[in-house]
């Protein structure tokens, strides 16, 4: 396994040390075994701080626009830009961070030119409730992760466990593990194919709508409404979040299980189209909800019907900021004869282009 | 939405279904149809959109959540938009919209979507008795109605 920690570290103190970059976007170690968090080097002395592991699971392009305002020469809300180019922000990226990165790109969140991308080949991130679960929930102290496996440490407890096992479900089931745009590549493409990535999805399609309503009800029942999950997304940066309005108030703010269903739908709704299952909502999610299920749900939808994938295209339009004149409509209300009423549809002199 | 959802006689069951028609089209087509003397069941509650684009999802889910039966969004037919595309946009929010609305178990056909122009007030008569028929069968809707003791009038 090549050391990609030392290949960021390494990197990132040319990058700054060039002043190619005012800032590296990476991760440190976390306060606890298994948790990272995110930080942005901004002197060749802080690169040293930045690490690389399986408990990334954090989306760093999350905080791309606030960093990339933040390396700008302070001015005035009515000062014009300044001459020249903005400083630079290097960012590493896997499969599905860079393809949140593209579409911050779509959505005009970020410009290419004010990036350098370090790509980096994903292994699959590891969900921390696996281990814990492997282990019994004991303490753990120590983890050190080898190519294939996980060391274990804690009071009592030595154990060694096979990566795979505990990696994020959406990370076993990934198709795009190697960044889509990139300045750097750090270690070598990963390819993988012959994945059923929509299988945990299928599953709840072919229950009974009872089955699946009842499902739906156990998943989301345990939600704290705490909005870590949209908070830790890339694709919600709304300046008022619907669940904050309140002339209407879309969402109540109680537990009645219709307001957390209506969160929970409304959430994975504005992702439609956009969602890369980077599976950050569901790593940062307190309760372990199984948050990707709907959004991998809409995904699976977009690609049915729509035949695009988020992400892979910085010059695409947005699915649902689009449209082609022959979008599937079989599920349109149609009266008796296929028309709107009795007589079928009027007859139209022609057919719309 | 509430005050959409009120006015149903307490005791028997009638499917009160939110219709969300487009300005332009639909709601034109509704009016024929009223002016035409036509008759369809009452259980529609319309709201006049601009644009059947405008309905976001949002709207149709408060709609449920207020106590809807059904949602019922119309516009203009494909090509014939006053805002030349609106409705096209607004048939691919709805065919992801309903499909995750069937995906946690809401029934198929209490959220639809037709077209209806501003000369086809026979067409929506006969969409207005389809739909109230479809949720008819379907029965109340429970699922994404949110059930709390009412605090407005306390």
């Amino acid at each position: 396994m090549p050391d990609l920690a030392g290949q960021i570290r390494a990197a990132a103190r040319e990058l700054l040390a060039a002043g190619e970059v005012a800032a590296v976007l990476g991760f440190a170690p976390g306060p606890l075994p298994m948790t990272t968090r995110p930080f942005a080097a901004r002197t060749p002395a802080e690169a040293d701080r930045l690490t690389w592991n399986g408990f990334c699971v954090m989306n760093p392009a999350n905080l791309l626009p606030e960093i990339l305002a933040a390396v700008e020469p302070p001015r005035g809300p009515k000062d014009p830009p300044p001459e020249g180019p903005l400083p630079k922000v290097a960012v590493v990226a896997t499969g599905c961070w860079s393809r949140n990165i593209v579409v911050q790109i779509q959505e005009g969140r970020v410009r290419r030119e004010r990036l350098v991308i370090l790509g980096i080949p994903s292994r699959g991130m590891i969900d921390r409730r696996k281990v814990l679960r492997r282990v019994g929930g004991r303490e753990i102290r120590r983890v050190e992760e080898g190519a294939h496996e996980l060391r274990v440490e804690g009071p009592g407890l030595h154990e060694t466990i096979p990566r795979w096992e505990v990696v994020r479900d959406n990370c076993r089931t990934c198709v795009h593990p190697t960044p889509v745009v990139y300045d750097r590549l750090l270690a070598e493409p990963v390819e993988r194919t012959g994945v059923d990535r929509y299988a945990q999805v299928a599953e709840i399609e072919a229950m009974t709508p009872e089955d699946r309503w009842a499902w739906f009800r156990r998943e989301i029942a345990p939600c704290l409404r705490c909005y870590a999950c949209r908070n830790v997304c890339p694709l919600c940066y709304c300046p008022t979040c619907f669940v904050d309005d309140s002339r209407p108030q879309w969402v109540g703010k109680s537990l009645d299980p219709a307001d957390t269903a209506l969160f929970h739908l409304l959430r994975a709704y504005h992702c439609a189209g956009r969602c890369t299952d980077c599976g950050a909502c569901e790593s940062a999610c307190p309760m372990g909800i199984r948050l990707r299920l709907l959004t991998k749900k809409l995904e699976k939808d977009v690609l049915e019907l729509f035949g695009t994938e988020a992400g892979l295209d910085p010059g695409a339009p947005l699915p649902l900021a689009a449209f082609r004149p022959d979008d599937p409509d079989e599920f349109l209300t149609a009266g008796p004869g296929g028309g709107a009423g009795p007589e079928g549809p009027p007859p139209r002199e022609e057919e719309p282009a | 939405m509430e005050a959409v959802m009120t006015g149903t006689a307490p005791g028997q069951w009638e499917p009160r279904i939110v219709a969300f028609l487009c300005n332009w089209c639909s709601y034109a087509g509704a009016d024929l149809a009223g002016v035409s003397r036509l008759a369809y069941p009452p259980s529609l509650r319309i709201v006049r959109v601009p644009c059947s684009g405008r309905v976001s999802a949002e709207m149709i889910l408060d709609a449920l959540k207020a106590g809807a039966d059904g949602v019922l969004v119309s516009g203009c037919h494909p090509g014939d938009c006053h805002y030349l595309q609106g409705n096209l946009v607004a048939r691919r929010r709805l065919s992801l919209l309903k499909r995750l609305l069937e995906f946690v178990g809401v029934e198929p056909g209490r959220v639809r979507l037709a077209w209806i122009s501003a000369s086809e007030g026979e067409q929506f008569a006969a969409l207005a008795r389809e739909v109230t028929e479809g949720v008819r069968a379907l029965g109340p809707a429970r699922r994404l109605a949110k059930t709390l003791p009412e605090v407005r009038h306390a």
